[in-house]
């Protein structure tokens, strides 16, 4: 039999169904992978029990006949996500030993689809970063390494480098993500798996700590493409208790997959062919434009002409909403309190911001209190709206012309861990391929495309139209099958 | 034009007024939350994940706090804006668990408007005036800390903490702390007709940001400053001619005024700075990404229209055209309670003007006597309208139904059966009549005398006479022309 936690959510699922192995067993290898795999640092939590039991009911359900769409399928919850008596930190020292007494919608909806959870994954603190660095937990390690024989430690990607460090490690089929600018893309890249950001709205956000509202979105990050396609299935839906979320009705994205692209027109945007990119880069999109032709899609080439301004329009709504989303940690009510002695309100305020906070959050946190003060909000904020609405139009031009848009996720394969700590420019740049679709809420997934020189995962990305995230799927599962990326991390932890 | 003015040194000065009340949505549930929002509860029992701000909580609109607005902007005949947008104010306070306030500055739901103050010469308002509102929009109230608790920490109650408040800001247009009072007198009333909000300022439902500053008449507006939180008229009157005295004392003695936020004491009757604008805050005002823009239709707006009941304006116009006299159809519409009692009782029946002059005098006495408002009166609008009708179609006179009246209220038995049981039925029997008339007339010759030699004013004496002898129950019409006959 083949080891079990080599098996896709859709294997686990059926084969379980067709009783093949029983969830426990399931749920029991994935848990010893969980122990084994200390090193990687990606999970904050475990929550073997909450495995055991899901399985336990998922076996049970089986008996009974009553089966649900992800009985014994256990997955690993990003520390993003509000789960009802596991502590929930967003990665971050303010909220150490928080345990919320309330669940997240999106978690809920898993776990009455009857996933387990293994544990809550570890992510840049409070989602902002590209390289999981930033926890206050310690960063995540990518479970991959350079051919070359230098043993360097690499980033698993971020934010969500805990979900997708643990999906190409085999310590979870499946994840959730949540992406603001990037966070699923880019580490799903990184790490030669799948993950999609669907449109804005599609997942509730009820229970996400908020890093940016406007766009902020939750999506699924695993093996495949047909694995992200059940995921978010089960994830998305309509939420009174999300003012933003969308009414509208959740696809069966899974039943209608499909690679033929035949009558599909596939937009390549010049303005993502950058100066001095690593040609690799170029090399692994042009080889993905051949596997879309292949499929049966048109190419065109099309333009977006405000991409450039994509990135510095991000830097200043997402810190800018973060600043005021962050407001909340005071001190007061939960999380932690620094009181120094004899201190007022004022003091705690700051004994405890400056302590429950790391360096990156502060820095967003004052870039944002920055772009949103007096006299400067017009020349910032203003603007930057201004120019979001322009990139959304240019999608929305460009869509005239073709169904889907083809880019690669990131600029780079992984970097190692510390090589751009040190500048924070260098390290928001690899979110420039990513951010156009967040600020414009648009559907997109990364899917691995290729290994580079040095046997790194590249990731090609396919942004769709809004609510067209049959769509992105499709185009993704059309390279899948061309791009017969089968490598996978060797165990070394 | 108002007539008040500060006599300073220099001369006569203006006062400009303009006022910010915030008043308490009536609403179950808060503005985003669906915390209840009964006041008086114990501390932290009407507190809602989203209202503690908890990790990952978002806001939701409640439609009926959006409806309460957007009725009461209808009321002061203001523009609704079909879309508007929620805007977050960013600040730290232990009573603002999300670190800012969810309001509405750029865009308001509810735009220009006005409300009209009436006339009131004793006041120095000689005639009506009316008064402009800038906007208003619709935010969140904070939680309340408290002092008291601990010897070294304060405690927080956060059962206020997201309930929906209106923000009603008026144009610069009072000149008097009596044009102030009137107009948050005129604002409560249509809030409590409207029925958005309660107009309950002891309990804090209610409460005005007084600006005010001085100018001499026809200069500039002169710097103001702002009282926050004030919560009785009479307190708001007394900001104001306290506020204005002091600027006119400040620039009188070569100093300038700040615009800054003050607090008023209500023991000593002053006002103290809080804060200048330089300290002021950044609020840092931006569209609140968790909430999407508010988008009216014009079923919602025409269901508000609907529902809104006769305003006191409107009303006060109907009572006039009836004949009632402006000062008892002021007395009447001023409180929803009595405009609502007066109606039921003139539908019942009753004449308008009787009706206005035994509500003010009669049925208010009685109230007042018994410390009880007119919702819980011990006599229904069905029951006086029994008896004024008595009154008026001559069973009983005006005297008696005094009598029966008290009666009503010791033992709750209707007029009718009260003036079977006691025999209060008045009389028109000539015969009955004339013969009293004569005794009393036999018993004062020499005031018969005196009136046939020229002294009229007698002739009430005899009437009075006559109707004590008949016990109150002759008709006094026929009273009346009877003794006219016999005195010839």
């Amino acid at each position: 039999m083949t080891e079990l936690t080599n098996l896709t959510v859709a294997e686990i699922r059926d084969g379980h169904r067709a009783g093949d192995f029983s969830a426990v067993e399931v749920a029991e290898a994935f848990n010893a992978n969980v122990a084994g795999a200390k090193a990687l640092n990606a999970f904050i939590v475990e929550t073997p029990e909450h495995a055991i039991a899901a399985a336990k009911q998922a076996d049970a359900d089986r008996a009974a006949g009553t089966l649900k769409p992800l009985s014994g399928v256990p997955i690993g919850m990003k520390d993003l996500f509000a789960t009802n008596g596991v502590q929930t930190t967003a990665a971050s020292h303010m909220l150490e030993g928080f345990v919320p007494r309330y669940e997240s919608t999106v978690s809920q909806k898993l776990w009455d689809a009857g996933c387990g959870m293994l544990g809550k994954l570890n992510l840049d603190q409070f989602a902002m970063g590209s390289s999981n660095e930033t926890s206050h937990f310690g960063n995540v390690i990518s479970p991959w390494k350079r051919n070359d024989g230098s043993n360097a430690a690499l980033a698993p990607g971020g934010s969500s480098g805990g979900s997708s460090s643990a999906i190409a490690a085999r310590l979870c089929p499946a994840a959730t993500g949540t992406d603001t600018g990037g966070s699923i893309r880019q580490p799903a890249a990184f790490t030669g798996i799948s993950g999609i950001k669907p449109t804005y709205g599609r997942c509730s956000r009820w229970g996400i700590v908020a890093f940016a509202s406007s766009l902020d979105q939750a999506g699924p990050m695993a093996r495949d493409v047909r694995d992200c396609a059940i995921m978010l299935e089960n994830m998305a839906g309509f939420d009174p208790k999300d003012a933003t979320s969308l009414d509208m009705p959740v696809p069966n994205w899974e039943a209608a997959l499909s690679s033929d692209l035949k009558g599909k027109t596939v937009g390549i945007p010049k303005e993502y062919r950058l100066e001095g990119i690593d040609p690799e880069i170029d090399a692994m999109w042009d080889a993905g434009i051949a596997m879309l032709k292949d499929a049966g899609a048109a190419v065109v080439e099309i333009s977006l002409p405000h991409t450039k301004y994509a990135l510095p329009t991000y830097y200043i709504i997402a810190p800018a909403e973060a600043s005021s989303n962050l407001a909340r940690y005071d001190g007061v009510r939960y999380g932690l309190r620094d009181l120094p002695q004899g201190a007022g309100l004022q003091d705690m305020y700051a004994a405890t911001r400056a302590d429950g906070f790391g360096p990156e959050v502060k820095r967003r946190i004052m870039i944002g209190t920055y772009v949103l003060s007096a006299g400067f909000y017009d020349a910032y904020y203003t603007q930057a709206q201004k120019v979001r609405t322009l990139i959304a139009r240019d999608f929305e031009a460009a869509f005239a012309s073709c169904d889907v848009i083809l880019a690669p996720t990131a600029p780079s394969a992984a970097f190692g861990l510390g090589e751009k700590m040190a500048d924070p420019l260098a390290m928001y740049l690899n979110d420039v391929f990513a951010v156009p679709a967040s600020l414009a809420g648009l559907p997109a997934m990364s899917v691995p495309a290729a290994l580079n020189r040095e046997g790194l995962p590249l990731g090609l990305q396919i942004i769709g139209k809004a609510f067209d995230e049959q769509g992105v799927l499709n185009a993704g599962l059309a390279i899948e099958e061309r791009a017969g990326f089968t490598a996978r991390a060797e165990k070394w932890w | 034009m108002s007539n008040y003015t500060i006599k300073g040194e220099t001369g006569e000065w203006e006062v400009v007024i303009g006022l910010e009340v915030h008043a308490q949505v009536t609403s179950n549930a808060k503005l985003f939350s669906g915390a209840a929002t009964a006041f008086g509860a114990e501390p932290n029992t009407q507190v809602s994940l989203v209202d503690a701000a908890m990790p990952g909580m978002l806001p939701v609109p409640n439609r009926e706090c959006i409806r309460q607005a957007v009725r009461t902007g209808m009321a002061i005949e203001a523009e609704i804006n079909k879309w508007s947008r929620f805007d977050r104010k960013n600040y730290f306070y232990a009573d603002l668990p999300q670190g800012y306030q969810i309001s509405q500055l750029y865009h308001p739901l509810v735009g220009e408007g006005s409300l009209t103050i009436a006339a009131d010469e004793k006041a120095g308002i000689p005639t009506d005036k009316v008064i402009g509102i800038e906007r208003i929009h619709v935010e969140q109230d904070a939680g309340k800390l408290m002092h008291d608790q601990h010897p070294t920490m304060s405690y927080v109650d956060l059962n206020r903490s997201g309930v929906a408040l209106m923000e009603i800001v008026s144009r610069p247009d009072m000149r008097s702390p009596a044009e102030a009072g009137a107009y948050v007198r005129k604002l409560r009333s249509i809030l409590r007709y409207v029925g958005s909000c309660d107009g309950n300022m002891e309990e804090g439902s209610m409460r005005a940001d007084v600006n005010v500053s001085v100018r001499k008449p026809g200069d500039e507006f002169g710097t103001r400053t702002e009282t926050k939180n004030v919560n009785s008229v009479r307190f708001v009157m007394a900001v104001i001619e306290g506020e204005a005295k002091r600027q006119v004392g400040l620039i009188e003695s070569g100093g300038t005024v700040v615009q800054e936020t003050r607090l008023y004491d209500p023991d000593r009757n002053e006002t103290r700075s809080m804060r200048s604008k330089e300290d002021a805050h950044d609020y840092r005002y931006f569209p609140d990404p968790d909430l999407l823009p508010l988008e009216l239709d014009d079923a919602f707006l025409d269901e508000c229209r609907a529902s809104l009941p006769e305003l006191p304006d409107a009303k006060r116009a109907r009572y006039l055209s009836e004949g009632i006299s402006a000062y008892n159809a002021d007395v009447l519409t001023a409180e929803v309670e009595a405009a609502r009692w007066f109606d039921a009782l003139l539908e019942a029946g009753a004449k308008p003007v009787a009706a206005a002059n035994w509500v003010t005098s009669e049925l208010f006495g009685a109230l007042n006597r018994m410390g009880r408002d007119i919702s819980d009166s011990p006599v229904s609008p069905a029951q006086a309208a029994e008896l004024l009708g008595l009154v008026a179609d001559g069973t009983i006179s005006g005297t008696i139904a005094k009598q029966v009246f008290e009666k009503m209220l010791e033992t709750g038995d209707g007029a009718a059966a009260i003036v079977d049981r006691e025999g209060l039925k008045q009389t028109s029997d000539t015969g009955a009549i004339e013969a009293e008339i004569a005794k009393v007339l036999a018993a004062n010759a020499d005031k018969v005398e005196q009136y046939k030699g020229g002294k009229e004013a007698l002739f009430g004496f005899f009437v009075g006479q006559t109707m004590k002898a008949m016990q109150g129950k002759a008709n006094p019409q026929v009273v009346n022309e009877l003794l006219k006959k016999a005195l010839g």
